[in-house]
């Protein structure tokens, strides 16, 4: 269960980074960000939507990570 | 017979202002303590901004909005928007590329912080910046610019850091014209849309105006104008700001070229004429102080407004760099300007003396070519933009200015770049030149534009109204006939490096 940032739309804005409540997200090479799977909840239990997306600017660029199957609320 | 030359007291803020002094403000146009804070800041006196210069640091990326107007993803080399910057800095190496160009540029007096995205949706980074900054240049006035969303969460904290100069980007107060200009807002966790997102910006953008108001920190309101969206609706915006107590008001044209990759740009939305500006500029005039000098600058720009530096001072080069920060010479370079700011201000008084019982309701505007010190100064060919001053009986008043250089709009060669000039200042009646070659000379004359190059290194203002007075002596004695002139183009795009 993970989000995840698609590298070609990010543009390195730095809103989702201090916005994640799990400190998933970071800045990786070029100034851009990714978010490391393993600390990723979909902020399952802290907010009502991921966070990564309600801020990012730019349309489909956090989005689902398929290879970590999506997280479902009991 | 009218009175040449008296001061039309502007009301203080939040009062019933009447203006006569907007760009032109002088000492004796503004409550004193406003001035006092205002004085030597070029973005907010615009005789000040010929003397003194500003930079702006790019430590805060995030936004927590989105504006149609705004496109922050596309960046290319010769991309230059407002919002545009070629690198981010943290604050560490912002606070030491303003010791760099302060150490550099003596009559740096400001420094703002002005995104590329909200400095308030980056507090952190935005406050450090102030913090290192108040400790090692601690003459440098701070301040900042916002889109207001957060702004009554920092209201406190703005006024410890004593930044006693705020702007808010305020382009409605009507929430279903803002739905129209703001597609969301991120807010308590949250993205808004529509309606309920413009009526939260709004609600917190004129509480956090209040708020600043209560503490005494100066507030300017920026406003985009978007024909057919919010043009009529900022008069509105304008008294709703005014009677919260904002000072000054600058509304700016919407920039919005299809290959900015804006939603504006993509959807045509096209932005405003130069007389479009001016007439909603005077409308609102009557109500407050109206700012008309703006360059719409980069978020990293460095230097004199019109004067772009920023190339001198990439992190690279400043990492490089000895910095010895004197602030006692810089106080003695201050001083030396102030000197040459009274000689100008001297030398337009005297003049408008003979324009004293002259009466006549022609007015005009004439274009200037000019490098900074308030004088007729610069080679026509090399100017990359003009200065605008309205002529009447009532003296010369700067109006605006119109930038004529061009980055990013492909395909011109010089043959072109006449006619863009011309296209920029085709509701002057002159342009006052330093020099200017024959052939322009010709073609200028051809579009009814007197290419006056008899003022070279002298006072600006002082010239114009010399040229004016000879003007309607000419028109009474049928020499000439006075015509009223067309509209022109605005460029589209932010001041870019010389």
């Amino acid at each position: 269960m993970a989000y995840t940032i698609v590298e070609d739309n990010c543009t390195g804005c730095c809103a989702c980074e201090p916005e994640c409540p799990n400190q998933a997200i970071s800045e990786a090479k070029g100034g851009l960000f990714v978010i490391d799977p393993a600390l990723c909840t979909e902020c399952i239990g802290h907010h009502d939507e991921p966070q990564c997306v309600a801020v990012c600017p730019i349309e489909e660029t956090c989005i689902i990570d398929l290879n970590y199957p999506r997280y479902e609320a009991a | 017979m009218q009175k040449v030359a008296e001061h039309k007291g502007c009301g203080t803020s939040g009062g019933s202002g009447k203006a006569s002094c907007g760009t032109g403000a002088g000492e004796n146009d503004l409550p004193q303590e406003i001035w006092d804070k205002v004085k030597n800041h070029p973005c907010y006196s615009e005789e000040a901004h010929h003397h003194y210069a500003r930079m702006h640091v790019a430590v805060a990326p995030a936004c927590n909005i989105q504006c149609n107007y705004c496109n922050r993803k596309y960046d290319c080399a010769n991309e230059s928007r407002p919002g545009v910057v070629s690198e981010k800095l943290t604050p560490e190496q912002a606070a030491k590329k303003v010791l760099a160009v302060a150490s550099t540029i003596p009559q740096m007096t400001v420094l703002g912080i002005a995104g590329p995205g909200d400095p308030l949706a980056n507090p952190e980074k935005t406050f450090k910046t102030f913090e290192l900054i108040a400790k090692t240049a601690p003459d440098i006035k701070l301040c900042v610019s916002t889109n207001g969303l957060t702004l009554p969460d920092h209201v406190e904290r703005l006024s410890q850091y004593n930044i006693d100069h705020v702007t808010i980007t305020i382009n409605m107060v009507d929430p279903e014209v803002g739905a129209k200009i703001y597609p969301w807002v991120y807010y308590n966790k949250k993205r808004y849309t529509g309606i309920e997102a413009a009526k939260i910006l709004t609600d917190r953008q004129l509480q956090g105006l209040e708020m600043l108001t209560e503490r005494g920190i100066l507030s300017k309101i920026n406003s985009v104008m978007i024909p057919g969206i919010n043009d009529q609706h900022l008069v509105e915006v304008n008294k709703a700001v005014k009677s919260r107590g904002a000072f000054l008001h600058n509304i700016m044209p919407l920039i919005s070229a299809p290959e900015h990759g804006t939603v504006f740009g993509l959807t045509g939305q096209r932005g405003p004429t130069a007389q479009e500006l001016k007439a909603l500029q005077d409308s609102c005039e009557g109500e407050m102080n109206m700012m008309r000098h703006c360059r719409q600058c980069r978020a990293d720009a460095v230097g004199l407004l019109g004067e772009d530096r920023s190339a001198e001072f990439t992190t690279d080069k400043i990492e490089a760099m000895e910095v010895t920060y004197d602030l006692e010479s810089r106080k003695a370079y201050q001083e030396a300007v102030e000197k040459e700011r009274q000689a100008v201000v001297a030398a337009r008084q005297e003049e408008l003396q003979t324009l004293a019982g002259a009466h006549s309701d022609i007015k005009m505007l004439i274009a200037v070519a000019t490098k900074g010190s308030g004088k007729v100064n610069e080679h026509f060919g090399h100017a990359t933009e003009f200065q605008i001053y309205e002529l009447s009986t009532e003296g010369a008043k700067f109006v605006g200015h119109r930038r004529v250089d061009l980055y990013c709009q492909g395909g011109y060669g010089e043959e072109d770049a006449l006619a863009t000039v011309i296209r920029a200042i085709n509701d002057c009646h002159a342009v006052f030149v330093a020099k200017i070659g024959g052939c322009p000379k010709n073609d200028l004359k051809a579009a009814g534009i007197d290419p006056v190059d008899q003022y070279a290194n002298q006072f600006i203002e002082q010239s114009a109204i010399a040229y004016f007075k000879e003007y309607l002596d000419k028109v009474s004695s049928g020499e000439i006939e006075h015509v009223v002139k067309g509209d022109a183009e605005i460029r589209q795009g932010a001041l870019i490096a010389a």
